[in-house]
């Protein structure tokens, strides 16, 4: 991929590269500033997306302001993401229903139709690449997220800023898109210019920028745009000694430090809900009240509930300490012997969306201290 | 003619409550007419006041136990239920009115009332399941209407309710909403309340009120620590916080004394 031209534009013009996505039938999905958050929805255009916003985060903290730099992507990672366009939050798997004496199931069809991710990061790259592995590999693979999946263009943003809850460097996941993208974007403002650099990941990708005829990007711009990145890879918030780290976790079980984190843990599920690679889900029976139909809903589920673990009799992870262990040490350590990869991808989400601030870097890092 | 099947009988009792969750029921509009065609609403005085004989099948028992009558008469709607599920706040922990658990209500009836001596009453509300065996509790100030029809169906074809004993933040996240206290500070009780409302307030930018109480093993101290130490929450705002629809449910009760009790000492 490497081997692709880059090519920049001047960054009035981001509308057109977003109008021919949508020429092409794609539904436009992005960030937008909503009720001081950046979250994803519809998009109409350039002009929907968070245009001189800049969000401010730490443990358990979130805050959103005006920027005078007035770009289109200084802003990090928000509550949502992508997965909730590939594994909906609720959705009818299938009804049955008694026409006479006979009983019909009916299954629900995916139709959502070509849809387009606008401003996909790195580390969400490395969680749709995970997502693929769990859903579209091995032995139990999802039709529902498959179809979904295929009917994706995907438009990925270097990130420039680093947050102070960020720590893809740690997880080898950013700042910098590396695959599993369209297009990649790279936002540049310097000495008055405001242009954007961009590359081709696919051949879909080369038929939009051969119809836009942007120029090729020159070895100034090139040098303007890596500069950014490499600072923003110095600038992570946050650090994660991955060296040994599952190992360390996969023995850690009685350590004393997850009582510790029990005694703040809320087991509330919030980190696991914006978790980009969290995708444990249950199903739900609804049936009518006549008794004549009912309806199958798949529904995201959280290792932090207590039904989670409920086989006959009882809960079999009653304490919060069991459900952060499990957590974690999933995500951490036993993830990689099940998906060869961490499910951690160092978005930092986890660590802001903790209504106490509770921060896995942190907590992995005393948890993998030697007992003394 | 040949007898119809014979549809279980539902009847809806009062205790002290406001009546609300009953009227959830007659709020149920477009399934109303297929609850009505279900079951044979036997006993519902706020429907009807043709009363049939029990002994009935379901009893939707609202309200609290604060009158020694009332103590008795659930003893009653007890022997005449086969399945008995109480609905709302004030049946499964005491409701608003045991914030006279926390005070003297000898004192307040001397005040109210110009004769207290003809007042009879308890010292404390509590909640339905305190008195009698309770088959299925359903929470909220008021009930939610889908809970409620999920019960009822359930009951219907013998199945076990699904009421997922997690946290509100659950359905908050699933409907995308960002998290209030991380977005704005505020101490919204959504991580240690029962799901139930499907996250009614969070979705309309307030924070959560706790009417569904508290979810098993609630982490109170961790919740509360944490908005005392960033100056989100006084003291005193944190019994106020804890001491409202389910100020009785032990959970909640634990942690408004224990503000209250550091209050008294500073």
């Amino acid at each position: 991929m490497n081997a692709r031209t880059i090519f920049r534009f001047d960054a009035s013009r981001l509308g057109d590269l977003l109008d021919g996505i949508a020429e092409r039938g794609y539904r436009l999905l992005g960030p937008v500033a909503r009720e001081g958050a950046v979250v994803y929805d519809e998009l109409g255009g350039a002009d929907d997306l968070p245009r001189g916003w800049r969000d401010h985060q730490d443990p358990g903290r979130y805050r959103l302001e005006r920027s005078d730099r007035n770009l289109f992507f200084e802003f990090n990672m928000g509550p949502h993401g992508w997965k909730k366009y590939l594994l909906p939050a609720e959705e009818p798997l299938w009804r049955a229903l008694w026409r006479g004496e006979e009983m019909l199931f009916e299954e629900t069809n995916v139709d959502d139709g070509k849809r387009a991710f606008i401003g996909v990061r790195a580390c969400e790259l490395a969680a749709l690449a995970m997502l693929d592995r769990v859903f579209g590999e091995g032995d139990f693979r999802d039709d529902r997220y498959l179809a979904r999946r295929a009917n994706l263009f995907i438009v990925a943003v270097n990130c420039t800023r680093a947050g102070r809850t960020c720590f893809c460097t740690s997880m080898d996941t950013g700042p910098e898109a590396r695959s599993g993208f369209d297009l990649v974007l790279t936002e540049v403002a310097h000495g008055g210019a405001h242009f954007f650099q961009v590359a081709a990941g696919t051949t879909r990708g080369d038929a939009l920028l051969d119809a836009l005829a942007f120029e090729e990007a020159s070895p100034a711009d090139r040098n303007l745009a890596k500069r950014l990145l490499d600072e923003a890879a110095r600038s992570m918030g946050r650090h994660l000694n991955t060296g040994g780290l599952p190992e360390r976790l996969a023995g850690s079980g009685e350590h004393p430090h997850w009582q510790r984190i029990a005694a703040r843990c809320l087991a509330c599920a919030n980190c696991t809900m914006v978790c980009p690679t969290c995708f444990c889900n249950t199903v739900v029976d609804r049936p009518a009240l006549d008794g004549r139909s009912a309806e199958r809903i798949r529904c995201w589920d959280s290792c932090f509930s207590a039904d989670f673990s409920y086989l006959h009799g009882g809960s079999i992870r009653q304490s919060t300490g069991s459900r952060y262990r499990q957590w974690m040490t999933h995500k951490l350590s036993s993830w990689v012997d099940q998906f060869g990869a961490s499910g951690c991808v160092g978005c930092g989400r986890c660590i802001a969306w903790c209504p106490v601030g509770i921060d896995i870097t942190e907590e992995a890092e005393r948890i993998g201290e030697e007992l003394s | 003619m040949s007898e119809p099947a014979k549809r279980p009988s539902l009847a809806v009792w009062k205790f002290a409550s406001c009546d609300g969750c009953q009227l959830s029921l007659l709020d149920c509009e477009d399934e109303l007419l297929a609850v009505a065609g279900a079951v044979d609403i036997a006993h519902f005085l706020e429907a009807s006041r043709e009363v049939k004989p029990g002994p009935y099948d379901l009893s939707l028992v609202e309200g609290s136990i604060t009158t020694p009558h009332d103590a008795e008469r659930i003893r009653f709607v007890r022997a005449q239920s086969r399945f008995l599920v109480t609905i709302g706040a004030c049946a499964t922990s005491g409701g608003v009115q045991a914030l006279r658990n926390f005070a003297d209500v000898d004192e307040y009836l001397s005040i109210v009332y110009a004769h207290p001596e003809y007042i009879q009453t308890l010292a404390t509300s509590t909640p339905i399941a305190d008195h009698v065996k309770v088959d299925f509790e359903l929470r909220g100030c008021p009930i939610d209407k889908r809970q409620l029809l999920e019960v009822i169906t359930a009951f219907l074809h013998g199945a076990r309710p699904r009421l997922p004993a997690e946290s509100v933040c659950m359905s908050c996240k699933r409907r995308g909403n960002p998290c209030i206290m991380v977005l704005r500070g505020e101490p919204c009780l959504g991580p240690l309340t029962h799901e139930g409302c499907g996250a009614l307030c969070p979705t309309y930018n307030r924070a959560c009120y706790g009417c569904f109480g508290p979810k098993p093993f609630p982490n109170t101290g961790s919740f509360t620590d944490w908005c005392l130490g960033r100056g989100s929450l006084t003291r005193p705002e944190a019994v106020r916080l804890f001491r409202t629809f389910n100020a009785n449910a032990p959970a909640f009760e634990t942690e408004s004394r224990r503000h209250e009790d550091q209050n008294d000492q500073s």
